[in-house]
């Protein structure tokens, strides 16, 4: 009888683990692979792409739940996100733009081509804001609520589906 | 460029090969419950069809990767038009769906060479095999279909473009490192269903080792090379030399190698001694659910890790249900029908099989304290005591003097006998190489480097003590009438396999050991025409430049080295990488390669006066952290070609087959 129990020992060791793996699976992953989740958005001082005298900062985004896109002339894939943010836009979200490691000239014919749904562009040709944000690429985007704190990131592609699934519920969210 | 139907026949095949699965999972194991040749017989065709349908699959996908098909949504992602087709082609396994279907494929591929190697297994045995690892694909075919289905379009909207390969992927690492660490996780599951047929059948024989012998060794073989080339990936590509991080997921790799590597010592003591055999058996089981728990660490994201493709809780949900069903299901079996399997054997405490009970022992701890490092912190959060993260030094300082233990113990395993080893005889045929591995040891550092280390000296000291009383009784051994080539060449290849294994375990450490403690590193600021000096070389800028990559735009430094007052210099070109579609920069390391030592040059940031920072590295003996892997892998592919496997195949009787062997006594004991 206990050489029994000892053989149902390896059982017993591995249901626990499993316990303790169930748990973590449940645990929200944000916690662990954003570091800037629930963290002000970083501060910056950059002119607009579309007015190289004109200065902005992290005034920029406070008062009003904002989305903040990361983009460039030379990422195939903004363009295809293209038609997703204006429809954004079009359902009244507020959108800021950040043209990452671009010239000013290129962003603006991009802008110029594909559509413009964004109130303003920060200009970020050195990619110092895109590397506080921990941007590895774009496109990238943000949720930053009217305290400029960010409470939602999106890596990579805004699919069709993902607007309504998981973009404007959580603008809603934060709206409050 | 769209192609009409390619993934939608991937897809189909996918589901045909699910379908063979779940026929080849039921009927040859209800088949061998009830006694019905027809329905056992299923398996081997299953298995064939299943194998060519998960090709046709793969071959599907791989096809969409090289004709740049962006409406798949696996290929926008991952891929892109200027990436050079063998990266295009490696790509299909540099992301989550891929992997998973290679995976599936991998499993297929090696079902497929049971149902064909194995022929003179018992009917029913062969059923139960095959039907356990149809089981096993059931899941995993599941896993692809229902949460990773590889092949989702983007329709409508097709991209122009894809988003690229991650640069840190698009190296040669990526080509040979995940099928080779693939081979050997889901190579453990042959044994593993070994291992299930022999509790569902309680008969676990001399034959059914020397059966399951040759698979384990085969797949520990790829998962050694497959550790080793990962090792190596890192070292160069992630630009600053190291070799090993105790990351999440290396971890989850060197948790089935170590249960492994119990597992074929284990095995040797079943197979030889009948012994041990509810251990062999419960050991592959464990490997085989390492293995599991390494795939669903990754693919879970439970951990954060550098190699986490996709952190989606439904997939790590559904591994989760998976690898409780398949590990849960084998452990209650285990603890139901151990006992029928089980036999004691009585050996003295001084004999090979005491001692490769303590290497056991040894290495099931070792596998713990791994496993424990690993999970701790997931366990801490999980209980609300915080956050922390288990870092190197945990692990340094428990597995260290663990290695150093097991060695010792390793150089007198080869020397003992079966059973029951006499103490003086034992004692003459080592003291020699003791002593000498305790003379060169303590006297190592101090030619080497005129500085005496006590880490360097024991390090120096065991792979010696685990070597040389292994020459020695080469050298007794392969004493012959007509030579030493005829004397070599009369013992078996099982014998030398262990040998070179041993040999690579020693090598291993004298790389860890001597790297650790004498790479030298600095730092530089270097515009063209400044030199710096290092261990002896001298590298002096000569030329930056730039230069315009398939896919990247790339900053270079040329480097020219000599060695001390040497006449003939070599050039080192590294470079820093811009890739395009991602916008990401990365670091090209360049590397002047050799036995003894590694030159490693990098470029760090660009600084404001057209100078550059710098890396630049001497790493001695780097290479023999591989090489070792690599001796160990030949010493266990050796050890598979040794004749008595092909004994049975020669001598199999047509009608019975093995299942002719009489059931040992004790088997129902």
């Amino acid at each position: 009888m206990k050489r029994r129990l000892l053989l149902l020992l390896p059982l017993l060791g591995f249901l626990v683990l499993g316990g303790f793996l169930y748990q973590g699976l449940s645990m929200n992953p944000f916690d662990r692979d954003s570091a800037l989740m629930a963290r002000e958005f970083p501060a910056f001082e950059l002119t607009t792409l579309e007015d190289s005298e004109r200065t902005v900062d992290g005034s920029l985004l406070e008062g009003e739940v904002t989305l903040v896109n990361v983009w460039g002339e030379w990422c195939p894939t903004c363009k295809q996100e293209m038609p997703q943010l204006l429809d954004l836009a079009d359902r009244g979200v507020r959108l800021i733009g950040v043209d990452y490691k671009d010239t000013r000239e290129k962003g603006r014919e991009f802008l110029a081509e594909f559509g413009n749904p964004f109130e303003v562009n920060v200009f970020d040709p050195d990619g110092s804001l895109g590397f506080d944000l921990g941007v590895y690429g774009a496109p990238e985007t943000f949720l930053v609520d009217a305290d400029g704190i960010i409470r939602y990131h999106h890596t990579g592609y805004i699919k069709p589906e993902d607007v309504r699934e998981t973009i404007l519920p959580e603008v809603e969210k934060w709206r409050d | 460029m769209q192609t009409l139907m390619i993934p939608e026949i991937g897809h189909f095949a996918l589901i045909i090969a699910l379908l063979m699965a779940l026929v080849q999972g039921v009927m040859p194991l209800a088949g061998a419950a009830t006694r019905r040749p027809l329905w056992m017989a299923y398996g081997r065709p299953m298995a064939t069809g299943q194998f060519l349908f998960l090709a046709i699959a793969y071959a599907c996908l791989t096809a969409s990767y090289l004709l740049d098909d962006f409406s798949v949504a696996n290929v926008a992602n991952n891929s892109n038009s200027l990436l050079p087709w063998y990266y295009k082609a490696s790509a299909v396994w540099g992301n989550h769906e891929g992997s998973v279907l290679l995976w599936s494929l991998i499993l297929g591929a090696w079902t497929f060479a049971v149902s064909r190697f194995s022929r003179e297994l018992p009917r029913d045995m062969l059923a139960r095999v095959l039907g356990v690892m149809g089981l096993v694909s059931v899941g995993f075919l599941a896993f692809v279909l229902v949460t990773s289905n590889p092949f989702e379009r983007l329709l409508p909207n097709v991209p122009q473009d894809g988003a690229d390969l991650n640069p840190l992927l698009q190296d040669f690492g990526l080509i040979v490192h995940p099928p080779m660490l693939y081979m050997g996780y889901v190579g453990f599951s042959v044994v593993f269903a070994f291992a299930i047929a022999a509790l569902l059948g309680g008969r676990l024989d001399a034959a059914w080792t020397r059966w399951a012998r040759p698979w384990t060794n085969i797949a520990w073989a790829f998962l050694t090379v497959g550790i080793a080339l990962g090792s190596w990936w890192a070292y160069y590509e992630l630009g600053w030399g190291g070799w090993w991080f105790w990351d999440p997921v290396e971890n989850a790799s060197l948790l089935p190698w170590l249960a492994g590597t119990a597992l074929i010592h284990s095995l040797a003591v079943t197979e030889k001694r009948g012994s041990f055999k509810s251990w062999t058996v419960l050991l592959a089981i464990s490997t085989f659910s390492l293995s599991l728990m390494g795939t669903f660490l990754v693919r879970s994201g439970v951990l954060t890790s550098v190699h986490a493709f996709a952190n989606d809780p439904s997939r790590g949900l559904f591994i989760l249900v998976l690898l409780g069903i398949t590990v849960g299901l084998s452990l209650l079996l285990f603890a139901l029908r151990a006992p029928r399997v089980s036999h004691q054997v009585a050996f003295s405490w001084l004999s090979r099989d005491a001692l490769l009970l303590i290497n056991n022992i040894l290495l099931v701890i070792m596998t713990v304290t791994v496993l424990l490092g690993t999970v701790y912190p997931l366990l801490l959060d999980a209980m609300d005591l915080g956050k922390i993260s288990v870092g190197p030094p945990y692990f340094n300082a428990l597995f260290v003097p663990l290695t150093v233990v097991l060695c010792l113990f390793m150089g007198l395993g080869p020397l003992a006998r079966w059973k029951r080893t006499d103490g003086r005889d034992l004692l003459k045929r080592s003291w020699l190489a003791g002593l000498l591995a305790l003379i060169i040891g303590a006297l190592a550092p101090l030619l080497y480097r005129g500085e005496w280390s006590l880490q360097v000296s024991l390090g120096v000291l065991i792979s010696l003590w685990v070597v040389l009383p292994m020459a020695r009784d080469l050298w007794v051994k392969t004493r012959h009438s007509s030579g030493r080539l005829a004397g070599a060449k009369r013992l078996s290849l099982a014998y030398w396999g262990m040998t070179l294994g041993h040999l690579g375990v020693a090598v291993t450490i004298i790389g860890v050991t001597v790297v650790s403690n004498y790479a030298i590193d600095r730092n530089v600021r270097m515009g063209v025409g400044d030199s710096v000096e290092l261990a002896g070389y001298t590298f002096t800028m000569t030329e930056l430049g730039s230069r315009r990559g398939p896919n990247f735009l790339a900053d270079f430094a040329e480097i020219e080295v000599r060695r001390g007052d040497s006449q003939r210099t070599f050039a080192m070109t590294p470079e820093k990488r811009l890739y395009l579609a991602r916008g990401m920069p990365m670091t090209d390391v360049a590397l002047r390669p050799g036995l003894f030592r590694d030159l490693y040059v990098a470029m760090g940031e660009d600084l404001e006066d057209g100078s550059w920072a710098m890396r630049l590295q001497y790493k001695p003996f780097v290479r023999w952290l591989w090489l070792g892997g690599l001796l160990m892998a030949a010493g266990g592919i050796l050890a598979v070609a040794d004749r008595r496997y092909r004994r049975t195949a020669t001598a199999r009787d047509p009608e019975q087959g093995a299942a002719a062997e009489p059931k040992p006594k004790e088997a129902t004991a």
